[in-house]
């Protein structure tokens, strides 16, 4: 079944492993800036999300390229650019929502690819905040938070009467 | 290559800046971090100095590891000489700095002179310049570095600070960067405020280039998961270093009311498990997989809102057990405070402490109490002394921003008897008496009391003999009253720190607390991997050893020798007066203690009184500068 790239906001410590990871693995530098993955922060209330390419059902990347260059590998689900066709025209760097596309060095589009199917961001997250899973496992989790938060609730009301 | 990075020299006279690449063979003596800032230290600074003169330096090193994403390898190390003791002035501070200065082009920088009005240093992509801090001065640290990543609009700046403490020349005042992070020892702060220099600050997008990056990142996830998997660090992960109270407190261990019992009664109130309703989830420096620290919020009372991270250990005690305080709000306000103002937590929190028990003893005039109701347990007190020393307000408040020794020059010597330093600094609330490994280690310490040169704290585990044979290299009890071969274990632990805080690395993700967290071997794999020198294990010793010599040449240099490597006299004829059976009843006993500082000596290879043998220096290939 196919995996996706979830992220837990809530379980991001901040320390930036996924960004070194990234940059070591696709570009053999240590350089956060031309990482696929940025943990964005507001420092002073202590919260860290993680911001990555969401790998779109429908990509607006895609739909935006002029050269048909951006394609989906069936078999990790990872949105690819095609570089003997992209021409650098950063249409999906504008379009894209999530900044998921970025211009790295030398004005080269590019994005996260998943790692072939293995995230090294996600095997180096130790408090689990990126995981890669199977979309039901995600439907499970989400409704098991929201669970837990009504849990909380019945039992405030039941001690409360 | 990552070894010839380069070094920015900064004259906030002249306005000068020059820049230079680091040698290899210096990187291969001193490699990084601590390292290179005392060899700097050594080299650069005339004997007698006065620490807070425009003569004195301020070196600012990250370390040769400072970037890869495994072992909270963004580490930053701050040197001068000391306004506190006098002696060497060093500090390890955690956060984002070191990497961003890495990304920004540079790996040491070296701040002389003094400028004219407040400034801050700028390095943004292999450029250094200087810039009026005047709209800087007189801010907190928090606003400070929200203020420079406005005027820049850039929010990914990181910046060392300092706060009204380091404007004030508090002789302690720490360097800040982030929510929590700090320099906190031997008043780098004070150097900086000296200085007129607000703030150093750092934006780059720079490649940090390793020699083999593959193998690195393979190597770094299995040190991840090795440190990952050790006991301490998992209740790190949950507890921080908060979790250090539930054995100090139950074992006796632990200092309360200053220096006069070892266990805090009453005092489940400051159990780990009570930050659950305030935590709103841990955090974690660059490339740190532990994640030790706390973000807290408080909602309630006369201080709130407070967003904060921490506190540490360290805080609990400043403000909690060894003044008598026993709520776990009131060490959430004084860690936000001490934060804010850019003070340093354990130094603030002792010297309150012996304040207090000074008054107590009736050591204190009513006119020197400045109308303080200095009665143990005053929460009000505490935050009003940290805001008074601090902002040098009074008399009290004023005397005790210079520090033990000028307050005890001031207040009386009698009130010597009571002051819990070594070579002026305060001690943390460990109580010692019990262990004379961890005693070896604080009288020993090239920056005065402190438990983060040499603690061999997995002393305290008990470990099979064989292992500690294993580690160390030769028997030792492991009896943590004993004093069998603790020497050993002290001189071991002090390469060790002194090879971590070198490369940048967390001294939590090494041999600390952990037993089984990486050492010297995996450090040499990491050495190669990053810059391709291969440096072995007992190069690698040797390199501590060069760094620890280098120091204390540093420190004869100032007059310091054997005769300050001591203990307080309370170690030697208050016997702990609590605590488990093994536990209750100790003191440190002088002969066999003097003995130790013997044996340690002589496996530095120094004489009888602690001064290296022209041998030993040309072994290590240290100079002998006597000016």
């Amino acid at each position: 079944m196919q995996k996706f790239l979830f992220i837990n906001p809530e379980n991001c410590s901040g320390c930036r492993i996924c960004e070194t990871v990234c940059s070591l693995h696709h570009e053999k530098v240590c350089n956060p800036t031309y990482a696929r993955i940025q943990v964005i922060k507001w420092e002073s209330s202590g919260l860290y999300i993680p911001i990555v390419c969401q790998q779109c059902e429908d990509p607006i990347c895609e739909t935006v390229c002029p050269m048909g260059a951006v394609f989906k590998d069936e078999t990790t689900g990872a949105i690819l650019i095609d570089y003997d066709l992209c021409v650098g025209c950063k249409l999906c760097v504008t379009h894209c929502p999530f900044g998921g596309v970025m211009i790295s060095k030398n004005g080269k589009i590019t994005k996260c690819d998943l790692c072939d199917g293995d995230p090294l961001c996600v095997k180096n997250c130790e408090p689990k905040a990126l995981q890669f899973i199977e979309g039901t496992a995600i439907n499970f989790h989400k409704r098991r938070v929201a669970a837990q938060r009504f849990s909380e609730l019945m039992q405030k009301l039941l001690t409360a009467t | 290559m990552v070894w010839n990075r380069k070094i920015a020299y900064i004259n906030l006279t002249t306005g000068k800046v020059k820049t230079k690449e680091i040698s290899k063979s210096l990187r291969k003596q001193f490699l990084g971090g601590r390292g290179l800032n005392m060899y700097h230290l050594y080299h650069n600074l005339k004997a007698g100095i006065d620490p807070l003169g425009p003569e004195n330096l301020l070196l600012i090193g990250s370390g040769l590891l400072t970037g890869i994403p495994a072992l909270g390898a963004g580490r930053c190390d701050i040197a001068a000489k000391s306004p506190l003791t006098g002696a060497v002035g060093d500090s390890n501070i955690g956060g984002f700095f070191a990497p961003e200065l890495r990304f920004a082009g540079f790996d040491h920088l070296m701040i002389t002179g003094k400028a004219e009005k407040p400034s801050y240093v700028w390095i943004n992509d292999g450029e250094v310049s200087i810039h009026d801090a005047t709209h800087l001065w007189g801010k907190d640290t928090f606003e400070t570095q929200d203020q420079i990543r406005s005027d820049h609009n850039d929010e990914q700046i990181k910046s060392l600070v300092i706060g009204k403490a380091g404007e004030n020349l508090v002789r302690y005042a720490n360097v800040r960067t982030g929510m929590k992070n700090a320099a906190g020892r031997t008043g780098m702060g004070c150097v900086m405020g000296s200085k007129n220099l607000k703030a150093v600050a750092t934006r780059g997008t720079m490649d940090v280039e390793f020699a083999y990056p593959d193998k690195l990142l393979d190597y770094c996830s299995e040190m991840n998961n090795q440190i990952t998997s050790s006991r301490w660090a998992r209740a790190q992960s949950k507890w921080g270093t908060l979790i250090i109270y539930s054995n100090t407190n139950t074992t006796g261990l632990i200092r309360t009311r200053n220096f006069q019992l070892n266990l805090l009664e009453d005092g489940e109130n400051l159990e780990p498990e009570v930050m659950d309703e305030y935590t709103i989830g841990m955090s974690g420096c660059y490339g740190c997989s532990v994640h030790c620290r706390h973000r807290y919020v408080l909602k309630e009372g006369p201080y709130a809102p407070i967003f904060g991270e921490g506190p540490e250990y360290t805080s609990l005690g400043a403000f909690g057990t060894m003044v008598d305080c026993k709520k776990m709000e009131t060490i959430l306000i004084g860690n936000h405070l001490v934060n804010k103002y850019g003070i340093d937590t354990l130094e603030v929190g002792g010297i309150i402490a012996w304040i207090m028990e000074l008054n107590e003893k009736g050591l204190l005039s009513e006119k020197m109490t400045d109308g303080l109701n200095l009665e143990w347990g005053n929460e009000e007190v505490v935050f009003e002394l940290i805001k008074r020393i601090s902002m040098r307000e009074g008399d009290l408040g004023n005397i005790l921003a210079d520090g033990f020794l000028p307050a005890i020059a001031k207040i009386g010597k009698e009130s010597e008897y009571y002051a819990m330093q070594i070579k002026g600094m305060s001690n943390l609330h460990s109580d010692e008496r019990p262990t004379p490994s961890l005693a070896l280690g604080i009288a020993t310490s090239t920056r005065g009391a402190d438990h983060l040169r040499s603690r061999p704290a997995i002393d305290l585990y008990g470990l099979p003999e064989e292992l500690l044979e294993e580690i160390y290299g030769a028997p030792m009890s492991s009896d943590y009253t004993s004093y069998k071969g603790k020497s050993r274990m002290v001189w071991w632990q002090e390469l060790l720190y002194a090879v971590t805080d070198s490369i940048g690395i967390c001294k939590f993700q090494t041999v600390f607390c952990a037993v089984n967290a990486p050492k010297f071997e995996e450090f040499s794999k990491l050495i190669e991997y990053t810059s391709a020198l291969k440096i072995s294990k007992p190069e690698l010793m040797e390199i501590g050893e060069r760094i620890v010599t280098t120091e204390r040449m540093f420190n004869n240099r100032e007059g310091f020798s054997r005769k300050d490597d001591k203990l307080p006299e309370r170690f030697f004829k208050e016997p702990t007066p609590l605590g488990l059976p093994i536990i209750k009843g100790k003191k440190i006993e002088k002969e066999k203690f003097n003995s130790l500082i013997d044996e340690y000596y002589s496996l530095h290879k120094w004489d009888n009184n602690g001064v290296p043998s022209e041998e030993t220096l040309q072994r290590l290939g240290i100079e002998n500068k006597q000016s």
